[in-house]
């Protein structure tokens, strides 16, 4: 079908929600439409994500451990406010590495590091019945599909089978929280109640 | 009489069994180790309720289940809920699709409720399709739950008389818990996982998507043995037939999830009569399907060729001559008719003349 259209239409034909039909009622249609969100055009940094997935779960894991032993820190000088300015970190860090988008529970650790948040149905459990044969996304179809990437970065990761895990419907009030510190804040907490029963 | 249907009232719910989720019918066929058959009906654009009773009626005796689809493909129809409340009424076993693109949590656990009050045993959890497939691509994507999480939630709601938030109900929804599958669409080897997955969060059956490539779903259903998942759930192959060549191109270039290998198409377009060979296609592909270890039923999804089910069914003989249920009339009901029967040749009994009689004239 790519050869028989001109080069102009082509590029109406990008993005999605019905381009085509709205093209055709004379309508300006903006190119890169999108019914859930603005679609993006490049997904490298996040494809690099996944591709290095056994080599950021290894940093994830050191980088939580550093952020627990901060624990005191943070605990001095309040959680709450701290918040903002870590939010504030996280969300550039891994917005540029895995396009994320703030949902506040962060689950890449079970996805092989590609963001289910991406997913325009924000499917937490798996790939749905709608993917592209060639592995592309059924409503972005220059996207490939979030959980194909999620499949391929699990099998390199020394956990990948956190993946058959059944997730939580996400929280929508813990967005745009940092989930670093939500994090932090319950392993110590955990911690403590273990030190407390050993202690008893 | 057939043990599927209540020896009081046709259409009311089965006495319970012991083991069983639900008082329905479909559950009862599938854990007697019967071939099961469903078909799906064709949502109205209409508010008439003749409409959905029609569509019904094609599939009377023929069926095991009938699924009422919520808005497929986005598109907009008569919803799931409103079918199924028809339905019921007549006695027949829906299974009610619930789909989370248009309602959140909220919505979605009311509607469980509903249903099941309503008489609905089976309910069917999906994600659905995305709305720029639809007749509205404008609108608003939910997917405040997935299907995963959905399937959980309307588990713990029935066995924990549970809401999501934990707050208690006081009659739990006895419903016999469906999913769906697609082994037809990448990640390949991550979909058996994927269904064992399903069964975690609480499937008990499973659809799957059109089926028209045999070996590809046998791979399938092989690593679906070796995980030994065909045990734990209920697995009913999707088939229908191809109206056309030309349909088979259209869908499979159109609809995402549905995967039409070209040797389909190739068969196709060699008939002289199309439509008949499609519905034969169907026929084979489900003598095909039936053998394959693991396999415990069909859906037949006859899109706008409701009519065909019923030969569909009958000519690949998966019934084995079981008959299920069909919409009979009661005895009482004859009854009722042959009294109306005197009230219309006029001999009508004024109670209040009967009365001034009895009074005046004791004797």
């Amino acid at each position: 079908m790519a050869d028989a259209k001109p080069a102009g239409e082509q590029k109406i034909m990008k993005g999605n929600a019905a381009p085509g039909a709205k093209a055709a009622t004379g309508a300006y249609t903006p190119t890169g439409v999108s019914p859930s969100r603005r679609s993006r055009h490049k997904y490298t940094v996040r494809l690099w994500a996944v591709r290095n997935s056994r080599f950021l779960e290894w940093f994830y894991n050191r980088f939580a451990d550093v952020f627990l032993l901060l624990h005191p820190l943070w605990n001095a000088i309040g959680y709450g406010r701290v918040e903002r300015p870590v939010t504030f970190v996280e969300r550039h860090v891994k917005g540029f590495l895995f396009d994320c988008r703030m949902c506040g529970q962060c689950a890449l650790s079970s996805t092989g590091m590609s963001c289910p948040m991406n997913c325009p149905k924000q499917l937490r459990n798996g790939p749905c019945g709608g993917v592209r044969a060639n592995g592309n996304c059924e409503v972005e179809p220059d996207m490939p599909c979030v959980w194909v990437q999620a499949w391929k970065g699990s099998q390199n990761m020394e956990k990948g089978n956190a993946i058959m895990n059944v997730q939580k419907p996400v929280n929508q009030s813990l967005r745009e929280t940092s989930s670093w510190l939500r994090v932090t804040a319950e392993a110590a907490a955990q911690r403590e109640a273990a030190s407390k029963e050993g202690q008893a | 009489m057939s043990p599927d249907i209540n020896p009081f009232d046709p259409g009311a719910p089965l006495e319970p069994l012991p083991g069983h989720s639900s008082r329905g019918r479909l559950e009862r066929v599938l854990r007697r180790g019967e071939f099961a058959v469903t078909a799906e009906l064709n949502p109205p654009d209409s508010a008439n309720p003749q409409d959905v009773y029609e569509r019904a009626a094609v599939f009377d005796g023929w069926v095991d289940g009938i699924n009422a689809v919520d808005a497929s493909g986005a598109n907009c129809h008569m919803s799931s809920v409103g079918i199924c409340a028809l339905l019921t009424r007549m006695g027949y076993a829906p299974i009610m699709q619930i789909a989370c693109r248009d309602k959140n949590r909220i919505a979605i656990q009311g509607d469980v409720l509903g249903a099941s009050a309503m008489g609905v045993q089976n309910i069917m959890c999906l994600t659905g399709d995305g709305v720029q497939a639809g007749d509205q691509p404008g609108a608003k994507p939910v997917f405040d739950l997935d299907c995963m999480s959905l399937l959980e939630t309307v588990r713990i709601m029935r066995d924990n008389s549970k809401f999501l938030s934990g707050r208690k109900l006081t009659t739990p929804p006895q419903v016999f818990l469906g999913a769906a599958i697609n082994p037809f669409a990448p990640p390949y080897d991550f979909r058996p996982y994927r269904l064992a997955k399903k069964i975690e969060a609480g499937a008990q059956f499973v659809q799957s998507q059109y089926c028209f490539d045999v070996p590809m779903f046998r791979e399938y259903m092989k690593k679906v043995r070796d995980l030994g998942l065909h045990e734990k759930c209920y697995i009913l192959v999707g088939v229908g037939p191809m109206a056309s060549a030309k349909t088979a191109r259209w869908i499979r270039s159109n609809v995402p999830g549905i995967h039409i290998p070209d040797s389909v198409i190739t068969r196709l377009e060699g008939a002289q009569d199309q439509k008949k060979e499609g519905k034969q296609l169907c026929i084979d592909i489900i003598n095909e399907v039936k053998e394959i270890e693991g396999v415990s039923g069909i859906h037949v999804m006859a899109y706008r060729q409701e009519e065909y089910v019923a030969e569909i069914v009958h000519e690949s003989g998966v019934l084995k001559g079981r008959r299920p249920w069909k919409h009979e009339t009661l005895p009482e009901d004859a009854l009722v008719a042959e009294r109306l029967e005197h009230i219309r040749e006029g001999k009508e009994e004024n109670q209040q003349e009967m009365a001034e009689a009895a009074a005046h004239h004791p004797h």
